[in-house]
């Protein structure tokens, strides 16, 4: 049995559908932040799941973007913790905007030739969870991430 | 400072007001003729185009301003590499409004988010054609006299039509237009318009195959040419590209007071014997096209001429939440 220790402040992550935690780290930007440690847990057994990968993050709350993650799945449960304790569930939403998480597949795209344009998707239909390119306005509906 | 991206970023009522100051310039041309002295155009156009580049260039002219720009992605920088968003960067300094026509899809968008002046899409690939939907609205306005209660016709190329895509779109927030989509199976009205426009807005339509039937129901006719450049297999322009041709034997089944429109180039769709009918309206609007495109660089530089004449503000409210017009 793997022992990892409790955190003081910070977000679990838990649900992660397993082998995908590391998609998830990279999307979160989890190496981009300062004074943050993070811990993954992949293929853990789950009574629920089978296996599932789980994620937990030391940091300042605030500091990372849930929505995003939102997009990838919805079933992931988030617990905010201050102070050793879990403060809040957090239920994910689908974000608005998606900046650099999904890419344009439309060929006549002006994404497809200018260098340096960020890749924005707003999001369009909330129900049939459809978002669209910013610039030429394609559909978007496979979970594919850059 | 607003750019126009989409016709839809247009409220009804600027829509109005917008048609209504291109009808005082069509009645009064004298009064506007030097409206934009000492302002200039840039017609930035990567792709072949007559009528629309002439047409912007002849509204300005119109109004006193003057014009530079490029014709073709070949006789500018674009063909040394350089990105949209430098060009515009870079042609801010030239001049005070732009027009830009491109085949990338959204290319007018990111040229407005780095421009320091306003930007009109004058065609993005199959994107949006903005300120071919305001000539159409205007010509139907103009020459129907009203934009509710009325039966369309649109003919073609319902797939790829970007124009007809931009029309519909503009139309369902008039009430009581119903639409007669009139299309081959292989280029039928994309799902995602026929749903998430025509159905979601309530709007009433019907599809066919045959002109011949529908002709007799329409106030306006909308005939569009199958497009080569959006197809990738040569063998599916061929077979479908003379699927309809409007000839004086169809115009026969038409009521009398109905207008035929086309955005133009026609290829084979109308028969030349349909140019003589007084229905056959396409060079009409074309014509009607000048003035709403002069009604839009008055708005989008922020000159009023006649303070009796209302006009869409150049600033756009918080409230339509944008830098688009």
């Amino acid at each position: 049995m793997l022992n990892i220790s409790g955190i003081h402040e910070g977000y679990v992550l838990d649900h992660i559908k397993a082998g995908t935690s590391m998609k998830i780290y990279h999307l979160l930007k989890l190496d981009e932040l300062k004074d943050a440690t993070v811990a993954i847990i992949m293929n853990a057994k789950s009574k629920k799941m089978g296996h599932k990968d789980i994620i937990k993050i030391e940091c300042p709350l605030g500091s990372i973007d849930l929505d995003t993650i939102g997009y990838i799945d919805h079933n992931i449960t988030v617990d905010v913790i201050k102070n050793d304790s879990i403060i809040a569930k957090e239920k994910l939403a689908l974000p608005k905007v998606l900046k650099n998480v999904i890419k344009c597949k439309n060929p006549r795209c002006i994404t497809s030739i200018e260098q340096g344009l960020d890749q924005v998707f707003i999001l369009t239909d909330a129900k049939k969870e459809i978002y669209r390119c910013r610039y030429c306005e394609e559909a978007y509906t496979e979970k594919e991430t850059i | 400072m607003r750019h126009c991206m989409s016709p839809l970023d247009f409220s009804v009522d600027e829509l109005d007001q917008l048609m209504g100051l291109a009808a005082d310039i069509e009645e009064n041309p004298d009064k506007y003729s030097h409206a934009c002295d000492g302002k200039r155009l840039a017609t930035c156009f990567y792709e072949p185009s007559t009528r629309t580049r002439l047409s912007f260039e002849s509204a300005m002219l119109r109004l006193g301003g003057q014009t530079l720009g490029f014709a073709s992605a070949d006789s500018s920088s674009a063909s040394k590499g350089e990105s949209v968003s430098d060009t515009l960067r870079i042609i801010s300094g030239y001049a005070d409004i732009c027009a830009i026509r491109h085949p990338k899809e959204g290319a007018p968008l990111v040229a407005s988010l780095h421009s320091g002046i306003p930007v009109i899409n004058a065609g993005d690939g199959g994107h949006a054609h903005p300120t071919q939907t305001l000539a159409d609205l205007y010509t139907i306005k103009s020459l129907k006299g009203r934009l509710d209660h009325f039966t369309i016709g649109l003919c073609g190329d319902l797939k790829f039509g970007r124009t007809v895509h931009s029309l519909i779109s503009a139309l369902v927030r008039y009430e009581g237009v119903h639409f007669v989509l009139i299309s081959p199976e292989e280029l039928k009205l994309p799902s995602y318009i026929r749903e998430d426009v025509l159905e979601k807005n309530g709007a009433t339509y019907e599809e066919t195959e045959s002109l011949e039937d529908a002709m007799p129901k329409l106030d306006v006719l909308y005939m569009t040419r199958v497009q080569r450049e959006r197809f990738f297999n040569e063998d599916d322009y061929v077979r479908l590209k003379d699927r309809y041709i409007l000839d004086n034997d169809k115009m026969k089944l038409g009521r009398e007071d109905m207008i035929v429109m086309h955005p133009l180039p026609r290829v084979n769709e109308i028969s030349v014997e349909v140019d003589d009918d007084p229905r056959a309206q396409y060079f009409t609007q074309a014509k009607k096209a000048v003035f709403i495109r002069m009604a839009l660089i008055l708005t989008l530089l922020g000159i009023q001429v006649d303070k009796n004449i209302p006009q869409p503000t150049n600033n756009p409210s918080s409230e339509k939440g944008g830098e688009k017009c």
